[in-house]
């Protein structure tokens, strides 16, 4: 029992010393070479200062002058949400049981992922742009882009929830010899039914934060007004509309957090 | 009466699971399998109502091939077959009359499944039978409301609301602690006698095998090596079909699993 050693040290993380501090110092020279070679201008910064002091001199105080403006475009920017989220949570459905492998056969499966991948690669700003190219200027091409989002994220994460199913019941169900649409409406919907009303909720919240983004490349609602605002140096109006925009999202994130906490 | 005969599994390219196994139960008697973990039990029964695919081999149920039956037609031969389960396999967000009207599913559209818009006699059929176990009044609780004993209450209603021909039980009391094992096992003892039922049992509990069936297979390796009535399984019987657990060893088996 003397012997036993008193001495005991973490495994390191890379077994091999010289490759562990090799990939230290890599990425050390990197770090620094990256920071000596940017283009980085700092007559420019200093400039920008000023300018940005310009700016926000000019944004104070806030300007409610055109109310009527800014609530029209907060209007439009809740209801690009509310149907794009109705939308896209209806769409997640089917396609999430598709892209979940305890439920689809192979080929649908793939299908499914593919779908889900396709429309989490692109960033919704990039998704907009193509959207007002193909439909025009306005909400509707915000809601196509939001759909599109939101398949995204509800129609992955509802599809990994599905996984996550006990098989138990729907063992039970095939036993009794129940066809497949009423399986899965007793033994996988209530399992997941909880997850995808917090999916939509979260979504909604979401939703509303990237309306206002895409709506500066042109898809409506109150990022549209915004991005007027600047261009014409309002800028007081626009930090209205700002402070509006963040209010509204306090206001979402809290209900929908309040919300999604009670179902859980 | 359900007839097996020559019945082979056989997972991948190993052993074979179920090794070319004969198997008649006739008329409405309670039959115990026992054997242990690993002998095939569970994959047997499973085999009958094809949640597992046989490799080969053929299944008779009163006339009816059910090794032969196609997609949409095996659908509707397992209305014929009822079954519980270990974990009762309840849908615990639903309540416990729509776990109980799930056995009908193979009957109902899926439309009516939907809108839980049940046939009057299958409502009335639910009450009777949750009234004969003692339930009916936890109707709108959710199943996950409720205890082992009466979750297997529910899994064992909802299987004879199929009015089946057969009833399965695959280990229904190894979640249950030994009194509620020993009503489960009672009940369906009591309801096999009063729905003249034929019922097979995979079970762990020797002693419980003994008290409430009317025959005992044993398995070992895929294979039956006793069926006889519950007397004739001496000492030495049970060491052929629990040969490798050690004597000691079995009575906690059979309380532990």
């Amino acid at each position: 029992m003397s012997t036993a050693r008193d001495t005991w040290r973490k495994q390191p993380f890379i077994a091999n010393p010289v490759l562990r501090y090799g990939l230290y110092a890599a990425i050390a020279v990197y770090i620094v070479t990256t920071f000596a070679t940017l283009p980085i201008d700092w007559d420019r910064m200093v400039q920008g200062l000023s300018r940005a002091g310009r700016i926000f001199g000019g944004a104070f105080p806030p300007s409610f002058q055109r109310s009527e403006l800014l609530i029209d475009g907060f209007m439009e920017s809740l209801k690009i949400a509310i149907l794009a989220t109705v939308g896209g949570v209806l769409l997640s459905i089917p396609i999430a049981f598709m892209a979940a492998r305890n439920i689809a056969p192979l080929s649908i499966y793939y299908f499914g992922r593919a779908v889900i991948i396709i429309a989490r690669s692109f960033h919704p700003v990039i998704v907009a742009i193509i959207f007002v190219k193909a439909v025009g200027f306005g909400p509707f091409a915000g809601i196509l882009t939001l759909i599109v989002y939101s398949i995204g994220f509800v129609a992955k994460l509802l599809a990994e929830k599905i996984e996550e199913i006990d098989p138990g019941p729907v063992e039970a169900m095939r036993a009794a010899g129940a066809p497949f649409l009423s399986t899965l409406v007793y033994a996988v919907f209530p399992q997941i039914m909880q997850r995808q009303i917090g999916l939509g909720i979260y979504q909604l919240d979401s939703n509303l934060r990237a309306s206002a983004v895409v709506g500066i490349v042109g898809a409506g609602g109150i990022g549209a007004t915004l991005a007027n605002a600047f261009g014409r140096y309002d800028y007081d109006f626009a930090l209205a509309i700002t402070m509006v925009i963040v209010g509204a999202i306090l206001i979402s994130e809290a209900v929908s957090g309040a919300i999604r906490k009670r179902i859980a | 009466m359900l007839k097996i005969t020559s019945l082979v599994k056989r997972y991948g390219a190993g052993d074979p699971v179920l090794k070319d196994l004969d198997l008649e139960v006739p008329g409405e008697e309670v039959v115990s399998v026992i054997g242990s973990s690993g002998a095939g039990k569970s994959t047997l029964l499973r085999c009958i109502n094809r949640l597992v695919e046989p490799t080969s081999g053929k299944i008779f149920l009163n006339g009816t091939d059910f090794t032969s039956l196609g997609k949409r037609e095996l659908r509707v031969g397992r209305r014929r077959i009822g079954m519980v389960f270990q974990s009762f396999n309840l849908v615990d967000r639903l309540t416990v009359m729509e776990n109980v009207q799930s056995g009908r599913l193979g009957y109902i559209s899926t439309w009516a499944a939907l809108s839980r818009r049940y046939p009057k006699e299958d409502i009335r059929r639910a009450y009777e039978l949750m009234e004969r176990v003692g339930i009916a009044h936890y109707a709108n609780k959710r199943a996950d409301e409720l205890s082992g004993g009466e979750r297997q209450r529910v899994g064992v209603i909802r299987a004879l609301m199929q009015q089946p021909e057969i009833l399965l039980a695959d280990e229904p009391t190894a979640s249950l602690d030994p009194k509620t094992s020993e009503q489960i096992m009672t009940l369906l003892r009591d309801l096999a006698r009063e729905l003249k039922l034929p019922v097979i049992i995979n079970i762990h509990n020797v002693n419980e095998a003994k008290e409430f069936s009317d025959r005992i297979v044993g398995m070992r390796y895929g294979r039956i090596i006793f069926d006889d009535l519950p007397d004739a399984l001496t000492k030495d019987a049970m060491h052929e079909i629990y040969a490798g657990v050690p004597h000691e060893d079995r009575q906690m088996e059979g309380a532990a699993a």
